[in-house]
């Protein structure tokens, strides 16, 4: 993952796509809770009934949102990722999902894109703590450029969509697609790479026999992209996610379920909190997911 | 159907199995009644009009009177009261909108109905909509944090469409020291506090002035003492 610098930040892309939005949907609402209010300052002032920033006020801005959509209408519900999916998860559960309408719910931050705040401004669950719900679709841009098509996408639909911004990202951007992009082939395994991890899948796997699959769109998870390039190697699969370790791992024994295969996953701790700050490159290596610590790792795994 | 006590009685006596909720169902009747019967302008012909307005049973708990209100309404068969709980029908414990006609928000867990009632609220007027949202929570509910969060929100925006009542029958295991009206009155609300059994005065506090703001009707239900007709 590389930090960014004079590009344009996911979020800034986002920002100016809702607000080009505005002017051409009138179904659509953005609902802020003080985080990146600030972007939509003069759009407020051309649609001063669909910009709310509702304050510090996390749980109600999802119920609203709900309540929104129960009229037809699309809300964009942005604040910081453990804000937005942990805090009020119920509120996702309910006022959304079990009422059976859709929002876009977008989160800044991702599991650590600045460790320095400490572990309240993490949230490396909410895409496992999403798989909880049903119907969720999930993108996770690695690149500022795949971030417009996908929120195009998002508000034009009527479903509940997650999209997952980061301040780090690739190098290159990966043409948006539903399912699997293979990037490279070979013979000695697949590695799956998700949103911003690919830079480091990249370099820690370029020696390497194997097939590289990028995904922007985890949820829905790709099922006959795996099995066609499970198909052509040896169906050793590797999953770096930027995220919780393991968690498309169901996912990929779903879609391997008659395939006899060996799993590797990477991504962020299960069985303990990481209780330091620092950078996010440190934390990158803390969890093995540099380049160096996925070759070691890779390499070991596929022998 | 006409709406009468003596019809209200009978439909809400073909739902048995959930005695723990009944007094919390009775308690709502009254202001479900004088809603549906003398306020919002929905109905089974108009349910689907963008233009109706809303209510959203918050506490979802002891929907029977609910449920009894919609049969007599002909949004729901009466028949279908008798179904209550069972694995085929479209009435639980909880009513789930999804599955219920005529019912406006699935509700069962506190303190969502009044957010979403907000969003609806914001919605209809970013539509230019006049339409009115009645959000009914209880007491006991007004403890959820979500319900303080919204209540800020909706005074500061001048929501006056929105009307929220709650059914205050002292369940609130801390109460509400000082009333809760006036916890609403401090976020800039319309509030007033009535009999919840009255129906002339539940219908004045719906219809009456609010000055531009959102409205609370605190509707107490006190004891019934022996003897007494209510």
């Amino acid at each position: 993952m590389t930090a960014q610098l004079a590009r344009k930040q996911m979020r800034t892309v986002w920002a100016d796509t809702v607000v080009e939005s505005l002017d051409t949907d009138p179904r659509l609402v953005v609902l802020t809770a003080d985080i990146s209010s600030w972007f939509f300052w003069d759009a407020k002032k051309e649609h001063p009934d669909r910009v709310l920033n509702f304050g510090i006020r996390e749980q109600a801005m999802i119920d609203i949102a709900g309540g929104f959509a129960l009229t037809g209408m699309r809300p964009v519900v942005h604040t910081y990722a453990p804000f937005l999916i942990e805090r009020p998860f119920e509120q996702i559960k309910i006022g959304l999902a079990h009422q059976n309408v859709g929002a876009v719910l977008v989160s800044v931050g991702a599991s650590y894109d600045d460790p320095s705040w400490g572990r309240t401004h993490q949230a490396p669950g909410d895409v496992a703590l999403l798989d909880t719900l049903p119907g969720w679709t999930v993108h996770v841009p690695g690149h500022e450029d795949e971030v417009a098509p996908l929120l195009h996408q998002a508000i034009a639909s009527d479903e509940r969509v997650y999209v997952r911004l980061s301040e780090r990202a690739n190098s290159e951007a990966v043409p948006v697609s539903d399912g699997f992009t293979v990037l490279r082939r070979g013979g000695a395994g697949v590695v799956i790479a998700v949103g911003p991890v690919l830079d480091e899948v990249l370099a820690a796997t370029s020696t390497m026999d194997v097939t590289v699959l990028y995904a922007s769109t985890i949820r829905p998870f790709d099922h006959a992209g795996l099995r066609a390039a499970v198909g052509a190697a040896r169906p050793d699969v590797v999953l770096v996610e930027p995220y919780l370790r393991g968690t498309s791992a169901f996912e990929v024994s779903e879609a391997l379920a008659d395939v006899p295969h060996r799993l590797r996953t990477f991504g962020t701790w299960r069985d303990r909190e990481a209780r330091v700050y620092g950078t996010a490159e440190e934390h990158d290596r803390l969890f093995g997911l540099d380049a160096a610590g996925l070759a070691e790792s890779i390499t070991g795994f596929l022998g | 159907m006409q709406m009468t006590e003596e019809t209200l009685r009978g439909l809400f006596a073909r739902m048995v199995g959930d005695e723990k909720h009944g007094w919390a169902a009775a308690s709502t009747l009254h202001a479900i009644w004088v809603l549906y019967e003398r306020v919002l302008n929905v109905s089974p012909e108009n349910i689907d009009d963008p233009d109706r307005d809303r209510f959203y049973l918050s506490k979802g708990h002891g929907p029977m009177a609910y449920y009894a209100v919609l049969a007599a309404k002909g949004f729901l068969a009466p028949e279908a009261l008798d179904t209550w709980r069972k694995w085929d029908s479209p009435l639980g414990m909880h009513p789930d909108h999804n599955l219920a006609p005529g019912v406006e928000i699935s509700s069962g867990s506190l303190g969502h109905g009044l957010p979403l009632g907000v969003g609806t609220a914001l919605a209809l007027r970013a539509q230019g909509r006049s339409a009115r949202v009645v959000v009914l929570m209880g007491d006991g509910e007004f403890d959820e944090g979500s319900n303080h969060e919204t209540m800020a929100i909706a005074g500061r925006l001048g929501l006056d469409r929105l009307t929220a009542v709650v059914i205050d029958n002292k369940s609130a295991s801390l109460g509400w020291p000082g009333g809760i009206a006036g916890r609403f009155e401090a976020e800039g609300w319309h509030a007033s506090t009535v009999d919840g059994r009255d129906h002339d005065a539940l219908y004045r506090a719906f219809t009456g002035e609010s000055g531009g703001r959102p409205r609370v009707v605190v509707a107490e239900i006190l004891p019934v003492e022996e003897g007494s007709a209510a």
